[in-house]
């Protein structure tokens, strides 16, 4: 028998037979010379495009990406046409983006060239043995059988290859240059290594205070944003569905109807009616309640209350939705037991309630809790991060990613709105972890599975 | 004794129950008065964004017309026409795509399963839009970032990460029990075979849930669209479209239609939710188990 761990690179270039070992130079002709003609073609032509693209782009890009291009645009003088000519000089941008897609492209190659390798050496050692190797319509059975995966998956993973893990990686790049409008450097730019990180999080300099002050409303618009909703989301479930209470659907309706109008729309709409003068200013002056109308927006305390609140009216009756099953999942002789005992309604709800829903519904939590520091919507629909203080890029109540989103697409301070990127990342996935590992759902997961 | 301690916590647990009736009075009130306020915006006969009364003195039809009708500044029709178009192609898509991932991870065991799902944990962690300027200079070496392929470029943004929202779907197939599968399997049945005519006709719910949400995506997203249309008017999507209609050079004119084109668009997705959220609820309690 083959087993999979004898299969390996090594084992195939010493102890493959000329043809496995051929294909080390000319993929492909260890499938070709083993039975498996077609896919040994195939995987030949890869090669061959693979070098068509090297020759022709790739390896200029590769070659490229250490300087990220030298050449400034520029105009020269033209004797014979008495003119000035405009050169095009090398744009730092495209060098870095094609370059990574280079990078790619090439890790893609070493992993072709790997399992065509072990796949020749496998396909030898089963003919040695005189076991039959699969023919190409029995591969491209298997692909609609037992390797129905590889159909499946491989379109949607080309997806996110291409549209997310790539331009994260492109991203995760320009934090280490200097592509940013600041000392124009919006074509021709450079790496330089550390320099931006270190701004940011020097509390001295003006991005780096302005860094952590955006952080720390972040961390508390979070965790309000995250455990209010959690937690008023539950009680009200809990009132809806108490046996008492009648018109049970009704309620629930006029809750849900709020989700189900669009978010921007309805934060669109909060953010004109809370105006100076807009509908609640008016009512609330022709009530005779206030004399000057609320700055909601204007003032940065105001608006972070004002914003944690409204939340609180897109927040909760999506909680409320979600909590509402796994509510009634609770085992009711916990609730008996505990009544028997003597406790009361807040007891309760503090000892049984709560730990259980904790217990089941921390992963809900992480996730919520992660939404809300990228929360863009609430934040960017209602107060577009303002007030702002002259001179600062962020406002008062922007979060790391509205800012992030400010520095990069308003100011085209690249460098840093990546570095502001990462820096997110690196705080989500420390909260993420620590909480994850501490929780009861994740000790027990395997339980479910 | 027993008879008494029925009888004596009634009265109080009258007027516990009256507060919390109204208690919940109060808070739908709170709730729905804002979709109230837009709904009566969108019949008011005043124009502007500001006014001096809650209630409008005048009701009229002209914004929902105004909407349809004015194509010279904000082409509402076409950018709806637009949405239509992406919002379908989208759907079809990223539902082939959700369930695909799905149904390989819940019922297929291969090497790749355990990496794809921590690689899914950790993008989810990035902000969703820090790749967005990259996505957008991908999209223009592709030369997809001018004139009606724009529609197109749209397409590929919405629906090319659909495989990454996975969780939800995985879970719910975990829950279909398996021996079905491993029945159809011993007559003789491929995974293909399971996949199409077993596991999804079993998941209409969640099938039903994939298709809705994928729809509604390309209505309720300004930012990326916003990115990619850039200054190419006639390719706006109607969430940008509203957006203008708030800002400084068009709100005076246009904030009565801003709330037509509001409750337009409300309608079918609120109509769309409301129908699904029992799958929502079920595709979450599903989610949590597994």
């Amino acid at each position: 028998m083959v087993s999979e761990k004898n299969i390996t690179v090594g084992r195939a270039l010493t102890g493959g037979d000329i043809w496995t070992k051929l294909s080390a130079v000319i993929m492909g002709a260890g499938l070709f010379g083993h039975g498996q003609r077609i896919k040994g073609i195939l995987v030949f032509l890869l090669e061959i495009s693979f070098m068509f693209f090297m020759a022709a782009a790739g390896l200029h890009n590769l070659v490229m990406l250490p300087s990220l291009g030298t050449v400034e645009a520029g105009e020269v003088y033209n004797e014979a046409k008495g003119i000035y000519e405009y050169t095009q000089g090398d744009n730092s941008l495209l060098i870095l983006l094609y370059g990574v897609v280079a990078v790619f492209v090439v890790l893609a190659f070493i992993l072709l060239w790997i399992l065509q390798m072990k796949h020749s050496y496998k396909i030898q050692k089963m003919q040695e043995e005189g076991r039959h190797v699969p023919s190409f319509i029995e591969d491209i059975r298997s692909l609609f059988d037992g390797n129905l995966h590889i159909t499946l998956m491989s379109l949607p993973c080309l997806g996110i290859l291409v549209f997310n893990i790539v331009p994260l990686v492109f991203m995760i790049c320009m934090a280490f240059t200097t592509y940013s409008k600041e000392g124009s450097h919006l074509i021709l730019f450079d790496w330089n290594g550390l320099t931006q990180f270190k701004r940011v999080l020097n509390m001295n300099g003006n991005i780096g205070r302005q860094f952590w002050g955006v952080l720390r409303w972040t961390v508390i618009w979070a965790i309000f944003a995250t455990f209010l909703n959690y937690i008023l989301g539950m009680i009200l479930a809990m009132v809806i569905n108490r046996k008492e209470t009648k018109g049970k659907g009704f309620w629930r309706f006029c809750f849900i109807l709020s989700i189900a109008v669009p978010q921007f729309v309805s934060l669109m709409v909060m953010n004109t009616m809370l105006q100076p003068h807009g509908a609640v200013n008016v009512v609330l002056q022709n009530l005779g309640l206030i004399s000057q109308p609320i700055p909601f927006w204007q003032d940065a305390t105001l608006a972070k209350i004002t914003i944690i609140i409204i939340n609180l009216w897109v927040g909760i009756p999506y909680t409320m939705l979600q909590v509402t099953g796994i509510l009634q999942n609770i085992p009711s002789e916990l609730y008996e037991a505990a009544r028997m005992d003597g406790a009361g309604p807040v007891t309760i709800f503090f000892k049984i309630t709560l730990p259980y829903m904790l217990f089941v519904t921390t992963p809900y939590l992480i996730t919520s809790f992660v939404g809300n520091i990228n929360n863009f919507n609430v934040i960017y629909l209602l107060s577009t991060g303002g007030p702002t203080y002259v001179g600062d890029t962020a406002g008062q109540t922007d979060l790391l990613v509205t800012w992030l989103y400010k520095l990069t697409i308003d100011q085209q301070y690249y460098n840093i709105g990546a570095v502001i990127g990462i820096m997110t990342f690196v705080i989500l996935t420390i909260i993420t972890l620590v909480t994850y590992r501490n929780s009861g759902s994740y000790k027990n997961e395997e339980a479910f599975m | 004794m027993s008879t008494m301690k029925k009888n004596a916590p009634s009265a109080r647990k009258r007027t516990v129950n009256l507060l919390v009736h109204l208690l919940l009075a109060v808070l739908a009130f709170l709730w729905v008065m804002p979709i109230v306020w837009i709904v009566l915006t969108s019949f008011r006969k005043e124009p502007g964004s500001y006014v001096t009364t809650f209630f409008p003195k005048g009701y009229t039809l002209n914004n929902y017309i105004k909407l349809f009708t004015n194509r010279t500044v904000l082409n509402f029709p076409k950018m709806f026409m637009n949405t239509l178009i992406i919002a379908v192609i989208c759907c079809i898509i990223s539902t082939f795509f959700v369930l695909s991932v799905s149904y390989s991870l819940s019922r297929m065991r291969f090497k790749f399963r355990k990496p794809y799902m921590n690689m899914a944990m950790i993008l989810g962690l990035f902000p969703g839009f820090m790749s967005m300027i990259a996505q957008y200079y991908i999209l223009k070496a592709m030369g997809l970032t001018t004139g009606s392929l724009i529609r197109i470029a749209l397409i590929v943004v919405y629906s090319a990460g659909t495989g990454l929202g996975f969780q939800i779907a995985k879970g719910y197939f975990d829950t279909v029990p398996r021996s079905i599968d491993e029945a159809a399997i011993m007559d003789g049945a491929t995974q293909w075979q399971v996949f199409t005519k077993i596991t999804i006709p079993l998941s209409k719910p969640i099938v039903i849930y994939t298709v809705l949400t994928s729809f509604i995506a390309p209505w309720v997203d300004f930012i990326f669209a916003k990115v990619i249309c850039g200054a190419s008017a006639d390719q706006y999507t109607v969430a940008i479209g509203l957006w203008n209609m708030l800002q400084k050079e068009y709100i005076n004119q246009w904030y009565t239609c801003f709330a037509a084109g509001a409750v337009i668009i409300s309608i079918p997705i609120a109509a769309l939710f409301l129908y699904m959220q029992r799958y929502y609820v079920e595709g979450m309690s599903g989610a949590v188990k597994g």
